[in-house]
């Protein structure tokens, strides 16, 4: 699918235009459903008609208009429709720019509602992507390979939650910020997440929703300049997906980071990233999105797997391990602390996992790859194969086969 | 019409070593067999889904309890003697090309590159009422 200049226009202007209508009308579920038709419309007139000279303003009218039209057929609502009309000051419709001017505070505005703690991750995940990525129902439904109907069930029922809640359209009080920005960066790191390591399904790397994570982030980077989580989240994205095109081998297999060709990396995504992070780990304070890009960073930064610099990367986590409650830390401990101080070691950290990671695939894949260090070869190749066999990841058990398969035929050393 | 291919195996219905016994490249040859066939298919307009079931030993048995509320069953099961691998459903023009492609599917390369020809349970899956009935 390629995307036109006018996609990326629209998908910048779609938030500030639900942000424009939501404030005039007071309705955000009402909004967002007009300002997708004005999307709509954009993307089939706009390359037959050409660009209008103030797009912003031509998607306002159009989906006011949209708005308007929805409230008057609705017969039963005739209350409503006259106070909707009244509401619409005729300069208003003859010059629908003229109440732009916090389309910044608007787009933040509507995360905030759409990061909403009162939605469940898949929900704000699906309304964030169509309220503030301006996606169309049917491009979410694709991506996360579910019928239109359902994604369409639930983007509708985020918003009734919303609507029921009472949440109101307005920035958070200053006090609610960090737990509310969290909901925000764990939303948007979901969204990348689902895009660069599929959980589910076939396709290694779904391309659009890492990218589409990017250029959200990237907005809220913009909005938020001097907090340090943002660029650190940003960094964390832009770091990680400059190895793609590297973790993709020909036939659409696997390749872990150690076997990557890094000239394939992309080197303008890693100097952003590292400048990004940078600039934000002084500023403090620190946080798990910064540490996890510092860490990416360091591997990005070895000119081959054998030059990394492994006894950073064992500091940093030990760092991230005070910060964040995840068991698979753990797991990148392990695999640290066998390259800086022998497989042996590593191991041994494994030896009592607390028991969410006891079940878990990849404890068995990090301790195959431990075995297989070691040159203990028939443990290695038994958790490779329970480790195939627990994941839900179609290449990520192709991979943990092939590596069994491999181990068990080479030559005893 | 659309089928479901259902890859279905049990102890009795297979004569070839679990995948993770095999050689390597093996193990790759059936991979690209696989892809390749899907991408005809999605080539040929005939694709609807194609999805693999992830391993059965974790695999659940729930039953509403009277008062609604779930009874599982955690795996293994070893007294259940088939499961579900994967299957694909293909939109085609005839029961002919439905088994066509289950019998294309059942060929994939096994160990020695040998077609492993597992059984494919073929069915066509309902559809809508007709225009006129």
């Amino acid at each position: 699918m390629t995307r036109t200049p006018d996609d990326d226009l629209l998908r910048e202007l779609a938030p500030q235009v639900v942000g424009v209508l939501t404030r005039r009308y007071g309705d955000f579920a009402a909004a967002e459903d007009a300002v997708q038709e004005a999307l709509l419309a954009a993307a089939t007139q706009w390359p037959v008609d050409g660009r209008p000279a103030n797009p912003r303003g031509w998607l306002v009218q159009v989906a006011s208009r949209r708005l308007v039209e929805q409230v008057r057929s609705e017969q039963a609502r005739r209350r409503r429709e006259e106070l909707v009309a009244e509401q619409v000051p005729v300069d208003r419709r003859a010059a629908p720019g003229a109440d732009l001017a916090e389309e910044g505070d608007d787009t933040l505005t509507l995360l905030f509602l759409c990061c909403h703690p009162v939605l469940t991750p898949a929900s704000a995940i699906a309304l964030t992507l169509r309220s503030v990525g301006g996606l169309s129902t049917g491009e979410i439904a694709r991506a996360f390979l579910v019928p239109e109907s359902t994604m369409g069930q639930r983007i509708s029922r985020a918003k009734q939650r919303i609507k029921a809640s009472g949440v109101p359209f307005q920035m958070p009080a200053r006090q609610e910020w960090p737990a509310r920005l969290d909901a925000v960066l764990h939303v948007l790191y979901l969204v990348f997440n689902e895009g660069y390591a599929s959980s589910e399904g076939s396709e290694l790397r779904r391309v659009e929703l890492s990218r589409e994570a990017i250029r959200l982030t990237r907005a809220v980077h913009g909005l938020l300049p001097a907090d340090p989580e943002v660029a650190g989240l940003l960094a964390l994205m832009l770091l990680t997906e400059a190895r793609g095109p590297a973790r993709t081998g020909a036939d659409g297999e696997l390749v872990p980071l150690a076997a990557q060709d890094r000239g394939r990396w992309d080197r303008a995504m890693i100097e952003e990233g590292v400048a990004l992070v940078t600039a934000a780990l002084p500023r403090g304070p620190v946080g798990p999105y910064q540490v996890q890009a510092a860490i990416a960073a360091v591997h990005d930064e070895a000119a081959t797997a054998g030059e990394t610099d492994w006894p950073q990367i064992l500091a940093l986590y030990g760092v991230l391990a005070q910060l964040s409650d995840n068991p698979l830390i753990l797991l990148e401990q392990a695999v640290a602390t066998a390259m800086v101080r022998g497989p042996a070691a590593g191991l041994a950290l494994l030896a009592a996992p607390p028991p969410e990671l006891a079940a878990h695939h990849r404890y068995f894949a990090v301790r195959a790859y431990l075995h297989e260090l070691a040159g203990e070869r028939d443990a290695a190749v038994a958790d490779y194969r329970t480790a195939a066999r627990r994941t839900a990841s179609l290449p990520e058990q192709q991979h943990l086969t092939l590596r069994a398969a491999r181990l068990a035929v080479a030559d005893t050393p | 019409m659309k089928y479901m291919l259902l890859m279905q195996f049990s102890a009795q219905n297979v004569d070839f070593p679990k995948l993770d016994e095999w050689q390597p490249q093996e193990i790759q040859a059936h991979i690209r067999f696989m892809k390749e066939t899907n991408a005809e298919l999605a080539a040929a307009g005939e694709l609807v889904d194609a999805q693999g079931l992830a391993m059965p030993e974790q695999a659940r048995i729930v039953r509403s309890h009277s008062g609604g509320a779930p009874v599982v069953t955690e795996g293994p099961f070893p007294e259940s003697k088939e499961w579900v691998a994967g299957w694909w459903i293909v939109d085609c023009e005839t029961e002919q090309r439905a088994i066509e492609i289950a019998a294309a599917v059942s060929a994939a390369p096994g160990p020695g590159g040998r077609p492993l020809n597992m059984p494919i349970e073929v069915r066509q899956v309902m559809a809508a009422p007709p225009s006129e009935l």
